[in-house]
């Protein structure tokens, strides 16, 4: 348990500091590249959490087909790729006021009611074979079903709707 | 300090939340307003399965997965919409978006 522990902290730490130079580095390139750092490390805290699965999913559609997305989205809105004179606006001082309070209300809350609440030691949601998949799989085409088809068909739609807006000729 | 707490996945995902709010109020280039956004879905994923792991229960690990979904389908959009705004106004600075401003 220990190094579960010394895992979790060292991945959370590189989270954190990879956030903070999403959102403050100047280079909208290095953003990009740490983002990737965050998403990561997103997957690896889900091993932590016994979601294999979704860990899996996580590296397949964030770190693959998002980060490409937003590397072609960075590429052709030309943002002056490189460093750039201010990425941050006037009032960034309100962000900072209101992250600040923010998470000092979530900390306040979330310590004051789970305090020392530990995590099962197994986290294996119902396993089979040592994994959750088949489990995931089972919510998923059982109880699940109605959400995962609208999911499909917010897909769908949300797929033409993006060509229709970016094509060129209309 | 043995066992796993839940407030540290808790606590973990509040931060990376509170920085992605950050981002978004403080950016201006809209490409990276959208990445903001992302930090913020995947502090709600790892919100989502510590309380799965915590009670045993796989709806976490569904709704994550709904949720990677439409975070997809929404940088798809979004990202259209950027363009077509940097074709019409050759910019994607948010500050000179301003033609709703009264």
């Amino acid at each position: 348990m220990v190094a579960q522990n010394i895992f979790f902290y060292v991945i959370a730490a590189v989270m954190v500091a990879a956030a903070l130079v999403v959102v403050t580095n100047r280079n909208v390139v290095r953003s990009a590249l740490a983002l990737i750092v965050v998403f990561a490390g997103v997957a690896a805290q889900f091993i932590i959490l016994a979601a294999e699965f979704v860990a899996v999913t996580q590296v397949l559609v964030y770190i693959g087909a998002i980060m490409v997305l937003m590397l072609f989205g960075i590429m052709l809105t030309r943002s002056r790729i490189g460093r750039d004179g201010d990425m941050t606006n006037d009032h960034w001082w309100v962000g900072v006021v209101t992250a600040v309070l923010l998470v000092g209300i979530m900390g306040y809350a979330l310590i004051d009611y789970f305090g020392d609440d530990a995590l099962p030691v197994d986290r294996q949601a119902a396993t089979v074979d040592g994994s959750n998949t088949s489990t995931v799989s089972d919510a998923i085409f059982g109880q699940y079903l109605i959400p995962f088809e609208v999911i499909s068909v917010l897909l769908l739609a949300a797929l033409v709707g993006a060509i229709v807006i970016a094509r060129k000729d209309r | 300090m043995d066992d796993l707490l839940i407030n540290q996945f808790l606590l973990l995902g509040a931060i990376l939340f509170c920085i992605g709010v950050y981002g978004v109020i403080a950016r201006k280039n809209t490409v990276l307003v959208l990445m903001s956004i992302e930090l913020i879905l995947n502090a709600v994923n790892i919100n989502l399965l510590a309380f799965g792991a915590m009670n045993n229960d796989i709806t976490g690990a569904v709704f994550a997965l709904f949720i990677i979904a439409v975070a997809a389908a929404e940088v798809g959009v979004g990202l259209a919409m950027v363009l077509i705004i940097y074709r019409n106004r050759a910019s994607v600075d948010l500050d000179e978006i301003d033609s709703m401003r009264g």
